[in-house]
């Protein structure tokens, strides 16, 4: 199923603009596409960039109905809401829109409960890949040599997956998305928005002012992130892993771009030597033949 | 808005959506992307990669048109026009 463009012209307008978001942000992209593709979306937000963006009392520049709540109780929210609008009868999508930080780090213990009860919940994760609303702290989902402020030199540690972590709670949908390709992310909404349960989409959101990059291309970080296998695209249905078109020409590695060519438009991998390079990409490979055996 | 009702209840916090909650952030910006009507093709690229969503499009089949009031001037719609059809200019 392709988008095509007169389909998504008389979407709602959910993130108004003149907001606090930074020029050319991958979470405002991320998000207008996301939550336009629902019906009746209420949408639980964390502390996160999100709620930045949001603006000071009482002006809201999101155009749906939504909740801020403390970090580490975002799907625990969802529950009540999604619970309580079942019971008086009404048709809501709810949704928890959480930043890298609440999703790989400090909410784990609550969607990992509201995941395990199978709630009805749209669980998005906008990842940077860092906590970026703070200053750019490291958070488990920064990739191995990327410098942030707490990790100066490089991070030495490897990225965390927190798509085979959900993949343990064998919920009924799990996707990856990105925002260099707009229209796959919508799809794959759209069709999440179709089954009951708990749901999971990762979107690859470029941050440019923490990755230290250009704002004008944060699409072309999206696609090179695909295109150089560093984020694959797929789907999980029922336990069952289909990678998406644009991730299955890239898995065999002679395919890909250099991931130089990715990691050199970023000024946090600026440091990197060629061996930290290899060792990442290792474990990018790493990950492949990991997702490769839930096929 | 800020009408008188809301700043009064004290109880709950509730905030309503506005169009320029943050300001008129196009003083942000140092350039600004102007369009090219005869290079434009209608793709739309530009509006569907807008993250500020100040790319407007009235109806199909229109030319889209940038609002400079809150455009921070990005420039992600310059990349991604694949016609050429935009070009940053200074403020």
């Amino acid at each position: 199923m392709s988008i095509k463009i007169p389909q998504l012209l008389n979407r709602p307008d959910v993130l108004l603009r003149g907001n606090f978001a930074c020029a050319g942000c991958g979470l405002s992209i991320a998000y207008r596409t996301t939550i336009s593709a629902l019906e009746n979306p209420i949408v639980v937000i964390p502390a996160c960039c999100a709620s930045v963006i949001q603006s000071l009392h009482p002006n809201v520049t999101y155009n749906v109905p939504t909740l801020n709540i403390a970090f580490a109780a975002h799907a625990s929210a969802a529950s009540g809401i999604s619970r309580g609008k079942k019971r008086r009868g009404e048709k809501v999508t709810t949704v928890v829109w959480t930043g890298d930080g609440g999703t790989y780090d400090i909410g784990v213990s609550t969607w990992s409960g509201a995941a395990e009860r199978n709630e009805d919940i749209l669980h998005c994760c906008y990842d940077n890949g860092f906590y970026s609303n703070t200053g750019a702290q490291r958070s488990g989902a920064t990739p191995r040599g990327a410098v942030t402020t707490t990790t100066p030199t490089g991070k030495t540690e490897k990225r965390k997956s927190i798509t085979r972590i959900m993949m343990a709670h064998d919920i009924p949908y799990i996707a990856t998305a990105s925002v260099g390709y707009p229209r796959d992310l919508y799809t794959k909404v759209k069709k999440a928005a179709q089954i009951e349960g708990y749901r999971f989409i990762l979107i690859d959101a470029p941050c440019p002012t923490g990755w230290n990059s250009d704002p004008a291309i944060t699409r072309e970080l999206g696609r090179l992130a695909v295109q150089t296998g560093y984020f694959p695209l797929f789907e999980v249905e029922n336990g069952k892993l289909t990678f998406s078109r644009r991730s299955e020409r890239v898995r065999d590695p002679e395919r890909r771009k250099p991931l130089e060519e990715y990691l050199s438009k970023q000024g946090r991998f600026k440091q990197m030597t060629s061996e930290a390079i290899k060792a990442l990409s290792k474990d990018l490979q790493r990950e492949w033949d990991l997702l490769a055996r839930f096929e | 808005m800020t009408n008188e009702n809301e700043m009064k209840d004290p109880v709950l916090p509730l905030g309503r959506p506005t169009i320029g909650s943050a300001g008129n952030t196009g003083t942000w910006r140092s350039s600004k992307p102007v369009f090219i009507e005869e290079k434009c093709i209608k793709c739309y690229e530009c509006w569907l990669n807008c993250p500020e969503g100040t790319i407007r499009v009235d109806a199909d089949e229109e030319y889209p048109y940038v609002d400079y009031v809150y455009c921070k001037g990005c420039g992600i719609c310059v990349h991604v026009c694949p016609k050429e059809a935009l070009e940053m200019k200074p403020e």
